[in-house]
């Protein structure tokens, strides 16, 4: 395998996959601003559903926008296929993107812009009208073929929107807060399609969005990022369950946090009382259990036996369907709050009020960082 | 109950009505005596004789109108229809000029810091504060046959020697695009500003560049400021009168000298008036057949004034 340089060795190198990416050490910053973008490193891997989480302003945009090529990164590197983005036009990139305003070019209609990408490469009329009927009936937006843009609904659009970047086969698409301008019922049938598409296509997706639900129910992974750095990447379930920071558990679903000192090989120090936790802190100072990994008792009927149980009163039950939401108030003041499902609503739920007990159990309690 | 609301209601619509006759009753008396009476006047002179020193007498005759289209004592001539159709041509070539010209100027204003673009739009509006036939002598002086751009256009055997660039058509259309330039940059800097740069993004994400961008994604959202920009232009330059006056010599003769020679060097009123009325229809009929292509095109509703 050494360096024979003849173009079938060349060829025959392990080349990365088509739609994989490579983010090194990208910066960006505004002029006059802190970085948008703060030397991040990313590997995004081909044929997978990648999610960039984060509260606006925190740079998610940004790194999408200089994947696609509209923004130039400061430093770093963009790799997409293995090939070095750099001197690379976005028109130039085999990328494409969907746009949280739809941008439908308002003076074409539905067919002709769906096939605008194919017509700039020079892929000619029946070929094209093949291609994006095709696509236009994976869609179900056959129908709209001749109206224009503005005659759409929101939902409509949004499917044109994602036809024009599908048609053109490209080996990453990228989505900028593409559902954010819809109603909750559309949505939520746009996001198990998208999942769909994306799943037939085999395509890279990297979908960029604020909503926390949102990223769960779709991604493969998640990128959690703040403030132009990423927090923390990995599968949904490792994210949600095991979060690095108080920042990304507090962002990505409900958590009780407590600072917490050593206080012997098993246990810890914290503003609730004594804590039995499994590790040790490994400098970790914080403990973070989820509202849902709590077990709320009866004061009467708690196993008094067990770790980590602390008694109190109910002071708040949010009822929200298929879960009650509680605050309930410990011994020394301070609350917790946890959910539990309405399975056995009449025997398992409690008002503001009686008096219960909490169980944290050891493995359920997560120890992280600030 | 109902009684009171009802004289209430009448009472609040006479106020309306006194309120729109008092803030629109100054304008409409400057349109009737400046407007509205001067064209009757006008188109009844149209209609009569003209004496020996070319003002109207009975008997009513259509004899100006015979003479607009080019019939005279001496037979037809194709005079008229040449300077309609030179009036037409440098008009036209005019505004194509400033629309070209408008485009890099509007982008560039536009890519400077957002405080600077008021000032910057300032400059191109100032000159057309001075007058008009100062602005146009200067041209004459740029032009004329010792002028640097004139040893220029000798070089490339463009005019013969001894001749300048000015007077003659070339001129006529340098200072019909000149003057007007600011009313085309003006209604294109407005529809450029609005601009959505998302689609020009969407462009370049679709493979789209340079020119094609510019086509896709630019030139469509800017219409409708072309096309008022386009009528700003070409109609006021059809009947100038200032630039072919003191640009065109005698070959460049245009419309609007046509009809001044009529009330001032070779006085025939009824035929002036003749010639003007017959100007301002096909005018109207140019702003009408370019509204319903400005309708066909879509969205352009700035551009029906």
């Amino acid at each position: 395998m050494s360096a024979s340089a003849s173009p079938a060795a060349a060829a025959a190198a392990p080349s990365p996959k088509r739609g994989a990416i490579s983010i090194r050490g990208i910066t960006r910053i505004f002029a006059g601003s802190v970085p948008a973008v703060d030397h991040v490193d990313l590997e995004i891997h081909a044929g997978e559903f990648f999610t960039l989480l984060g509260p606006s302003g925190c740079g998610k945009t940004t790194l999408l926008r200089m994947i696609a090529g509209f923004e130039t990164p400061d430093e770093g590197k963009i790799l997409i296929s293995g090939r070095d983005m750099e001197d690379v036009p976005a028109h130039k990139r085999a990328v494409n993107t969907v746009f949280q305003s739809y941008a439908l070019f308002p003076h074409l209609n539905v067919e002709q812009n769906i096939g605008f990408g194919l017509r700039m490469k020079g892929v000619k009329t029946p070929e094209r009208k093949k291609r994006v009927d095709a696509i236009m009936e994976m869609l179900q937006i056959g129908q709209f073929a001749t109206r224009s843009a503005a005659q759409l609904s929101g939902g409509q659009r949004q499917r044109v929107a994602l036809a024009r970047a599908l048609v053109n086969e490209p080996e990453v698409v990228l989505l900028d807060e593409p559902l954010s301008a819809l109603d909750a019922k559309l949505r939520n049938e746009l996001q198990i399609e998208l999942l769909r598409m994306q799943k037939r296509l085999g395509m890279t997706f990297i979908f960029v969005t604020h909503d926390q639900h949102e990223a769960l129910v779709m991604s493969d992974r998640i990128g959690v990022m703040s403030k132009g750095k990423l927090e923390q990447v990995g599968p949904v379930l490792d994210v949600y369950e095991k979060p690095k920071n108080v920042f990304v558990a507090e962002f990505l679903g409900l958590s009780n946090i407590w600072p917490i000192t050593s206080s012997g090989a098993h246990s810890a120090a914290s503003p609730i009382g004594e804590l039995s936790i499994d590790a040790p802190l490994n400098g970790a100072n914080m403990a973070m259990i989820r509202p849902e990994k709590i077990w709320i008792y009866n004061d009467t009927a708690a196993p008094k036996d067990r770790a980590n149980l602390f008694f109190g009163t109910v002071r708040e039950a949010i009822y929200m369907g298929a879960a009650t939401q509680y605050r309930i108030e410990l011994a020394g003041g301070h609350s917790v709050l946890a959910f539990d499902t309405n399975n056995q609503a009449t025997e398992r739920s409690w008002r503001p009020g009686e008096k219960v007990a909490v169980e944290l159990k050891p493995d359920n309690i997560m120890l992280i960082s600030p | 109950m109902s009684a009171t609301a009802q004289t209430e209601q009448e009472i609040e619509a006479g106020r309306q009505r006194l309120r729109l006759w008092v803030t629109s009753g100054p304008g409409l008396v400057w349109i009737m005596i400046f407007l509205l009476i001067p064209s009757a006047v006008l188109l009844g002179i149209a209609f009569f004789s003209a004496d020996d020193y070319g003002a109207p007498v009975l008997p009513f005759s259509v004899q100006p109108f015979q003479q607009v289209a080019g019939y005279s004592l001496l037979g037809w001539d194709p005079g008229n229809i040449t300077i309609f159709l030179r009036s037409l041509g440098q008009a036209g070539i005019a505004t194509l000029v400033s629309a070209a010209l408008s485009y890099p100027l509007v982008f560039f204003i536009l890519s400077r810091p957002e405080a600077l673009r008021p000032l910057l739009l300032l400059f191109i509006v100032l000159p057309s504060w001075t007058n008009q036939v100062v602005r146009t002598y200067a041209w004459l002086e740029l032009l004329g046959p010792n002028a640097p751009v004139s040893w220029v256009a000798h070089l490339l055997h463009a005019v013969p020697p001894d001749l300048g660039l000015a007077p003659g058509s070339f001129a006529v259309t340098t200072g019909l695009a000149y003057n007007y330039l600011p009313y085309m940059i003006v209604p294109l800097y407005a529809s450029a500003e609005k601009l959505d740069w998302t689609l020009v993004e969407a462009g370049r994400d679709l493979y789209a560049s340079g020119v094609r961008l510019f086509w896709h994604a630019v030139f469509p959202q800017t219409l409708p400021g072309l096309l008022s920009g386009i009528i700003f232009v070409a109609i006021p330059a059809f009947g100038d009168y200032v630039v072919p006056q003191l640009l065109g010599g005698d070959k460049a003769l245009m419309i609007g000298s046509l009809i001044a020679n009529q009330f001032t060097e070779t006085p025939d009123w009824p035929y002036g008036a003749a010639l003007t009325i017959i100007m301002l229809v096909f005018t109207g009929m140019g702003l009408v057949g370019f509204r319903i292509l400005t309708r066909k095109l879509g969205g352009a509703e700035e551009a029906t004034i």
